[in-house]
C-alpha cells in the first residue's frame, strides 16, 4: 500500500517561506476555488492557508540555535480527524493515503479541527467549508506536466531541498532511505495518530580525532621531530636498517 | 478553546428538554408502581412535554448556527458507525418524535391498557416513554462524547464529561418540572422539587470531580513533542504569520485567568447555591416565583457552565500559536 507524504528536513530548511507561498499560490489556483484572504494589505489580514513556516529557539542565550519549521497536514496513518465526521467528507484515500476534504459534502461543523492535534485545518471563512493541504492531488498524479513537475508546489518551490515527496511506505524510496538513515521522526507521537510526513532533526558533523591520530608514533625515515627522544633506538629503528 | 454560543445554547436547551422529559416519565413510573399517590394529570403531561419539545427544538435551531453549509445538514446522519455527532444528529430527532408522540397519548387520551401484570397497569403511554427514556439517555450519552471521545483534549476525555451532560440536564429539567407543576398542579411539588435536591447533589458532586480531575491535568503535549526537539528551553519566536488565522481564533477563549475564575465561581452559585436554596423554600412554602427564580438561575448557571466547559478545554495545537514576529 502506497503512502504519500513528505520529509522535511530541519538541518537545512533557512525559513524563507517560499513552500508557503507556492503553496497558497497553486491552491487558490485550483478548480476546487481561491483559498480565501480578507484584507490582505490591511489592518487584520486573515486567510486559509494549508502550509506555515515557523521559528523556534532553542536554548539561552548566547548558545541558542534558531529552528525554521515548517508544518502542514501531516497526512496520519491513523486520522483522529476522520472518524469524527458526521458526514463522511473527510476521508483517507486507500490508493495513496492522502487525507482529504471532499468540499461539496462538508456542512462546515469544524469538529474535525477540534480533532486533529495539530491544528492542520483551516475553515475557509467564504466557502464555508473545512480546508487542508491535499499534497497538491491535482498536481501530482497529472500527466499533462513534466514527470518532474508531478511533485507538490511547497516541495517544487523549495531552494533548499529541505522537502523531500515521495512513498513512506516504500522501504526503498528517497524519504524511507532518509527517514530510516537520517533519524526522521514524527510529531506528537503520544497521540498514536502516526502521521505519514516525518522531520529529520537538525544535525551537526562532529569530526573526533584521538592524539594518535595526529602525531605519527612510528617516524620510519626520521623526517620530523616528533618523537620525544629520538637519541634512543625505536624498534622502528632495528627494523628498518 | 474558544466556546461558541451555539454549542451552548444546543448543549443546555436539549438537556433541559432531555431533563424534563425524563421527569415526567419518572413521575408516571412513580405513580404506577403506587410508590406515590399524586397522579399527574394529563394536562399536565402535555404542557410538560411539549415544553420538553419547544426546548429541543429550540436547540435544534441554535445548532444550525454552528454550521458553515446548514443546507447540507441532512449529510450529517452518514457516518453514525465512527461519528459521535453523526448519532447525536440521529438521536435527537427520533428523542423529539418520541416526546411529541407521548404528548399526543396524553393529550388525546389514548389510555390504551397494553398488558396488566398483578395490579401494575401498562398502558400505551408508559411504553412510549420507556423507549423515550432510552432514546433520551442515549442522546445524553451521544451529546458527552462527542467531547469526551477526543483524547488529546484531556479535560474532556472522561466519563465525568458524560455523567455531568446526564446530571445537570436532569436536574435542570427537573427544577424545570417544579415550576411547571407549582403552575398546574401544586400537589407534585414536593416530589420533583425532592427529585430536583437528590440530583443537584449529585451533580455538585461529579462537576466538582470533574473540576479537581482538570485542576491537576498534566499536558501530555509540550512543545517538545510538538517539534520533536530535545531541549529543555524552546521558544516560539514567530508562528509564521502576523494577521489571525483560524488558528488564532477557533482554539482559546482569549480571556485572563482572573476571568475564567470568576465564571467559574459565578456557574456554581448560579446552577447550585441558589436553585438549592429555592426548591428548599419552595418545599416549605410552594410558590411560582421562587421556582421561576430556581429555573432562571440554573439555566443561566448551565450557560455559564458551558461557556466554562469549552474555555477550560486546552488544545494542542495552542502550542504551535504561541508568538508574533
Amino acid at each position: 500500500m502506497t503512502q504519500l507524504a513528505l520529509v522535511i528536513d530541519l538541518n537545512v530548511c533557512v525559513g524563507c517561506h517560499a513552500c508557503v507561498t507556492n503553496c497558497k499560490e497553486w491552491n487558490t489556483s485550483g478548480s476546487a476555488g481561491a483559498l480565501s484572504d480578507d484584507n490582505p494589505y490591511g489592518k487584520d489580514p486573515t486567510g486559509t492557508f494549508f502550509n506555515r513556516v515557523q521559528t523556534y529557539e532553542v536554548g539561552q542565550f548566547p548558545k541558542t540555535e534558531t529552528v525554521h519549521f515548517p508544518k502542514s497536514c501531516l497526512h496520519c496513518e491513523d486520522p483522529p480527524c476522520v472518524p469524527v465526521c458526521p458526514t463522511g467528507a473527510s476521508y483517507k484515500r486507500e490508493e495513496d493515503g492522502i487525507v482529504l476534504v471532499d468540499y461539496d459534502k462538508c456542512i462546515g461543523c469544524r469538529y474535525c479541527s477540534w480533532a486533529c492535534p495539530y491544528g492542520a485545518r483551516e475553515i475557509d471563512e467564504h466557502q464555508k467549508v473545512m480546508k487542508k493541504c491535499t499534497l497538491c492531488v491535482d498536481r501530482i498524479y497529472d500527466e499533462n506536466l513534466p514527470e518532474a513537475e508531478r511533485q507538490p508546489a511547497c516541495v517544487l518551490a523549495c531552494p533548499t531541498t529541505a522537502r523531500v515527496f515521495g512513498d513512506v511506505h516504500d522501504p526503498d524510496s528517497e524519504v524511507s532511505v532518509a527517514i530510516r538513515e537520517q533519524g526522521g521522526y514524527q510529531l506528537m507521537p503520544e497521540w498514536g495518530t502516526k502521521p505519514s510526513n516525518h522531520y529529520l532533526p537538525r544535525r551537526k558533523n562532529h569530526v573526533s580525532y584521538k592524539k594518535d591520530e595526529l602525531e605519527r608514533v612510528d617516524n620510519p625515515l626520521k623526517k620530523e621531530d616528533y618523537q620525544v627522544d629520538a637519541s634512543e633506538p625505536s624498534l622502528d629503528d632495528v627494523t628498518s636498517w | 478553546m474558544q466556546p461558541a454560543f451555539s454549542v451552548i445554547f444546543l448543549t443546555t436547551l436539549i438537556g433541559m428538554g432531555q431533563g424534563l422529559f425524563l421527569a415526567l416519565y419518572t413521575g408516571q413510573v412513580y405513580f404506577v408502581l403506587n410508590v406515590v399517590d399524586k397522579v399527574s394529570t394529563d394536562t399536565f403531561y402535555s404542557i410538560g412535554s411539549a415544553a420538553s419539545l419547544g426546548l429541543l427544538i429550540l436547540g435544534l435551531v441554535a445548532s444550525v448556527f454552528h454550521l458553515g453549509r446548514p443546507e447540507r445538514a441532512w449529510r450529517a446522519a452518514a457516518m453514525w458507525r465512527t461519528s459521535w455527532l453523526s448519532r447525536e444528529v440521529i438521536i435527537l430527532p427520533t428523542v423529539m418524535g418520541l416526546i411529541f408522540l407521548y404528548g399526543l397519548v396524553h393529550y388525546m387520551g389514548w389510555n390504551l391498557t397494553v398488558l396488566t401484570i398483578g395490579a401494575v397497569v401498562i398502558d400505551l403511554s408508559l411504553l412510549i416513554g420507556l423507549v423515550a427514556t432510552l432514546a433520551v439517555f442515549s442522546l445524553y450519552i451521544a451529546t458527552g462524547m462527542i467531547y469526551a471521545c477526543l483524547k488529546f483534549l484531556q479535560e474532556w476525555h472522561s466519563p465525568l464529561t458524560v455523567i455531568n451532560y446526564i446530571l445537570l440536564g436532569a436536574v435542570s429539567g427537573f427544577t424545570l418540572a417544579t415550576l411547571i407543576a407549582a403552575y398546574n398542579q401544586p400537589e407534585l411539588i414536593p416530589f420533583f422539587a425532592g427529585w430536583s435536591i437528590v440530583l443537584l447533589v449529585l451533580a455538585f458532586i461529579f462537576r466538582g470531580a470533574s473540576l479537581i480531575r482538570n485542576k491537576r491535568l498534566r499536558p501530555k503535549s509540550t512543545i517538545q513533542t510538538a517539534i520533536g526537539i530535545r531541549h529543555n528551553q524552546i521558544k516560539q519566536k514567530a508562528m509564521g504569520f502576523m494577521g489571525g488565522s483560524m488558528n488564532t481564533r477557533d482554539f482559546f477563549h482569549g480571556k485572563t485567568a482572573f476571568f475564567l475564575r470568576s465564571i467559574k465561581s459565578l456557574f456554581i452559585i448560579l446552577v447550585f447555591a441558589i436553585p438549592l436554596i429555592m426548591l428548599i423554600i419552595a418545599l416549605l412554602k410552594p410558590s411560582v416565583m421562587i421556582l421561576a427564580i430556581a429555573t432562571v438561575s440554573m439555566y443561566l448557571g448551565l450557560l455559564a457552565e458551558r461557556w466554562y466547559f469549552f474555555a477550560e478545554g486546552n488544545h494542542p495545537q495552542n502550542i504551535y500559536y504561541q508568538a508574533i514576529a
